[in-house]
């Protein structure tokens, strides 16, 4: 054996950007993937027969408007270092659905998973949402597709969780520390979806100190059982690392060789780096893990230097709190249906209330969205977003699916709108069509 | 006066340059069960009636060291390999005695786990009884940190004199590869020394000073002092030659397409802003993918010699020579007899008549005339050429880049003009431009293009530099240099210290 041939063929998009940084000290700078880069490298990747490196593309202002509303808009929110993360999601997707790969990991940075549909600035390292504007560009140009996105990221994924609340097609499942104790504080299991997709947002809180096997188990005992009955065509993983023991921010003790056996068991089609910032300890082992796992190939060897089992033994009460924890969830899940009824009955439409705090930039939006309960589509819906710097926008979307009622009823908001609007949106999905005034 | 040679699978070819004017060639067939004594005849030769005191130096480009590997006369090599945490490479196609060790040292050069000297004493016992005489230590990230491979090596030196560090031949990272490079580069030593050995002794009983250079796949040159510690350096120079050649008779400061076409193949480069592109790691060899620095060039089953035949309807031209062309004696038609009949090609009256037939039983399967068939062959071997080139631009120009800057204004190369040397070369010009639509040149001279190429090689080193500012440690694996920093190191003063 001259050349080590992968079992699945898999195309990777890895752009470090080593000339871009949120800030010179800041934990999103250009160094991140350097080690990752070395290890990869060294680990002579690249002459494996059946892997393939892509170079990104730029993602369109139109890419982002399709799933976001930048205040005040797209160019003067991003760099350019965003669109090529986006971009170079999008083109390892793209080679998935040409067949050109069976499955592709994008290792871009800036990560994107705490960016919600409305951006007045950026939220825990992310502005825009890589996945959302990678899925819903492949969506525009493939049709139709039932996805499941699972993020395994160690923070809660709120802004995919809101850019998905109200969309029965995609299923988000997050698993993460536990919001109590960190980072952005949301990502309950009451956390359900809305109206139009009641139960298709699934949050799994974890608590710290959990390990390879409580983390496998979740995998084992309940999201594979409940994408087993969701049958997506496609599966995402919103491949944060920072579940490794190693990380700076978070009180996981997730290791290189879970990491690997997690993405073995899960199976995605494409997998998108978020989060992980032990640049040095941590991703190099957990990349060429990830990588070599999606590839078919013998990960057992790639263990962290410093690893030492005994170090890593998940307490008992853990354990058995979050098989408890997965038994709620999957009940949950089973009765969506009925959860549903006792919800929403009778309504016609649902209002809800909340703050966005922008820990990146220091900015607070007061959110007031109101989702119409339509019996023919997920629903038209609206955001009434005032952030403390004095803007306040109106975003009126049309979903995928809606019903020619709710597409007028789309525009007609959008046209009789006041004028106390600083900006009001229309995002029209199901003609692609996005509108500002 | 310059003395170049250039050694090929068929042929070796010799020139005497002085002041860059071509003073005298040779050229004699090459014995490949004595490469020394091929090269030594036609240096002989070479040489008479040339005042041997004025030679300043020798440029060789030898086979020896291919020839080793491609026919599989190298030498069984003793292996201690240091895998680390990854893949469980086994290197299975290393021949000889492999032996992995425990110990580690991560991607910034810091020891994580020590060696297990017990492991290198067994290794040591196993490689005596077993009469291995060449070793190869290889340890992952040793570019970043040597300190393993060069500890095995003072162990094993009494013994085994010729042992290669994997450190010492390319500051790249790609550990497989530095396991196959300095796995190859032991398995040749023998070969090389010999070769090197009979080469100086019979310069000297010759009475010739002149220093000798070794031409590498990477078109530049080393002393034959560098060449025995890195002979795998030596292997696939050719092609390097014939691109010097090619860039000695046409310089040029844009990009372009390089050709050279022969009876069987047609070699392709590409210059880059008149200089040459290169592999981006390194160059493979029967099927052993290595760090060793080499010329972009890749060859294609597409000459003047090359079959044709009707298949279908569709012209096939290639990959197999069968012999020479239908005009010459040969047993089926080729690009060659399509050019004699369009008369792009000059030939006396019995050639034309024998290449008009050639044709002529192509065209009749088409229902095309003699003329009309040619003029279809020399389409098809005109658009077989241009797809290949542009597939390979658009491999190049889509190569991995790092950085958005790169990404979005990264050289592209889009050559803006055409280069062609061999055989026919000067008959195919007029069609490759306009297929190409780009000038095309073809240099007089062309057929000595090898030995002028090997004749205009200069030294060349390669160096890789890492300044570690957070460790404060800078190395340049290639020159041995481990050595302290400060913080506030610049790229600046890194580029400072690598021109030294
Ligand atoms: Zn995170
Ligand atoms: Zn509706």
């Amino acid at each position: 054996m001259r050349t080590i041939k992968a079992k699945n063929k898999l195309g990777l998009v890895f752009f470090p950007a080593f000339d871009w940084a949120i800030h010179p000290t800041h934990s999103e700078r250009e160094e991140r993937l350097l080690y990752t880069q070395d290890q990869v490298f060294e680990e002579g990747i690249e002459d494996i027969a059946g892997i393939r490196f892509y170079n990104p593309v730029m993602a369109t202002e139109k890419d982002v408007s399709r799933v976001h509303f930048c205040v005040p808009d797209v160019p003067s929110r991003l760099t350019q270092s965003h669109l090529v993360a986006a971009g170079g999601a999008i083109v390892a997707l793209q080679k998935v659905m040409e067949k050109e790969v069976d499955k592709a990991f994008a290792l871009v940075r800036p990560p994107g998973h705490h960016a919600q549909r409305i951006v007045h600035g950026s939220r825990g390292f992310c502005t825009i949402n890589t996945e959302a504007i990678m899925l819903e560009k492949i969506r525009q140009m493939y049709g139709p597709l039932r996805v499941a996105i699972v993020d395994t990221d160690c923070h809660h994924g709120d802004g995919t969780q809101d850019i998905y609340w109200n969309d029965p097609d995609t299923l988000f499942i997050s698993i993460h520390q536990d919001g109590r104790t960190l980072y952005p504080g949301s990502g309950f299991v009451e956390e359900f979806g809305g109206p139009g997709a009641y139960g298709y947002n699934i949050n799994i809180p974890l608590p710290p100190e959990t390990g390879d096997e409580g983390y496998l188990y979740v995998i084992d005992n309940l999201v594979l059982p409940i994408l087993a009955e969701y049958k997506p065509d496609l599966i995402i993983n919103s491949a944060g690392q920072d579940n490794h023991y190693s990380d700076p921010l978070t009180r996981m003790n997730f290791t290189a060789q879970g990491y690997a056996k997690l993405n073995d068991k899960l199976n995605p089609h494409v997998a998108v780096l978020e989060g992980g910032y032990s640049i040095e300890g941590g991703l190099p082992y957990v990349n060429v893990g990830i990588i070599l796992a999606l590839a078919g190939l013998d990960y057992s060897h790639v263990v962290e230097p410093d690893y030492r089992e005994e170090r890593f033994r998940q307490p008992k009460e853990i354990t058995e709190y979050i098989a408890r924890l997965c038994e709620v969830i999957y009940t949950y899940w089973k009765e969506r249906d009925r959860l549903k009824e006792e919800h929403y009955k009778g309504l016609d439409h649902f209002e809800r209330t909340r703050r966005v705090y922008y820990d990146t930039d220091g900015i607070l939006e007061n959110q007031a969205e109101r989702f119409k309960i339509c019996p023919h589509c997920s629903g038209v819906n609206t955001i009434d977003s005032r952030s403390d710097q004095g803007a306040q926008i109106l975003a009126v979307i049309i979903p995928r699916d809606a019903c020619p009622d709710c597409v007028d009823e789309g525009y007609k908001v959008y046209r009789e709108a006041t004028s106390r609007y600083s900006k009001i949106y229309l995002q029209d999905r199901v003609n692609d069509c996005f509108l500002a005034k | 006066m310059i003395v170049g040679l250039d050694m090929g699978g068929t042929n070796i070819d010799a020139i005497v340059l002085d002041q860059g004017q071509i003073i005298k060639t040779v050229k004699k067939p090459t014995d490949r069960e004595n490469l020394f004594q091929s090269i030594w005849a036609v240096l002989e030769e070479l040489l008479v009636g040339i005042d041997k005191r004025k030679i300043s130096r020798i440029n060789l480009s030898t086979t020896v060291s291919t020839n080793a590997i491609v026919e599989k006369k190298a030498d069984p090599v003793g292996m201690i390999v240091q895998r680390g945490p990854g893949l469980p490479y086994e290197f299975q196609s290393c021949t000889g005695e492999k032996v992995f060790i425990s110990g580690y040292i991560d991607h910034r050069g810091q020891v994580v786990k020590d060696l297990d000297l017990r492991e290198i004493k067994k290794a040591k016992d196993l490689f005596k009884e077993k009469h291995i005489k060449a070793c190869a230590v290889v340890t992952k990230f040793s570019a970043r940190n040597p300190s393993h491979e060069q500890r095995i090596k003072k162990l094993l030196d009494k013994e085994f004199p010729l042992t290669t560090m994997g450190h010492t031949l390319s500051g790249k990272l790609n550990f497989p590869r530095r396991v196959y490079t300095a796995y190859l580069n032991a398995a040749v030593s023998n070969t090389f020394q010999n070769f090197a050995g009979s080469l100086k002794k019979s310069l000297a009983r010759a009475g010739i000073q002149a220093p000798v250079y070794i031409l590498k796949a990477d078109g530049g040159t080393m002393n034959l002092a560098t060449a025995h510690e890195k002979p795998v350096e030596t292997i696939l120079s050719g092609p390097a030659a014939s691109l010097l050649g090619l860039i000695g008779m046409c310089p040029t400061e844009q990009d372009a397409l390089l050709l050279d076409i022969g009876g069987t193949t047609t070699d392709i480069f590409f210059l880059a802003d008149g200089v040459p592109v290169f592999e981006p790691l390194g160059i493979e060899i029967s099927g052993y993918k290595t760090l060793v620095r080499a010329i972009y060039s890749v060859s294609i089953g597409l000459g003047g010699d090359s079959r044709i035949r009707v298949d279908n309807g569709t012209i096939q031209i290639g990959p197999q020579r069968e012999g020479p062309p239908y005009a010459f004696g040969g047993p089926t038609p080729t690009p060659t007899d399509g050019l004699i009949v369009s008369g792009l090609m000059k030939a006396n009256g019995e050639t034309l008549a024998k290449a008009r037939q050639g044709m002529e039983v192509l065209g009749r399967q088409l229902g095309l005339s003699p003329e009309g068939m040619a003029d279809k062959v020399l389409n098809a071997m005109g658009d077989m050429l241009k797809n290949k080139v542009e597939s390979l631009l658009q491999e190049l120009n889509e190569k991995p880049v790092y950085t958005i800057e790169e990404l979005l204004y990264g050289k592209r190369i889009r050559p803006q003009v055409i280069h062609v040397i061999g055989g026919p070369a000067k008959a195919v010009a007029p069609l490759l431009s306009r297929k190409f639509n780009l000038p095309c040149h073809c240099p007089a001279n062309y057929q000595v293009a090898n030995a002028i190429g090997a004749a205009l090689a200069r030294i060349t080193t390669e160096i890789t530099l890492l300044a570690d500012t957070a460790r404060g440690f800078l190395s340049v694996p290639e020159l041995g240099i481990y050595e302290k920093i400060g913080r506030s190191f610049t790229l600046e003063q890194a580029r400072e210290k690598a021109l030294k």
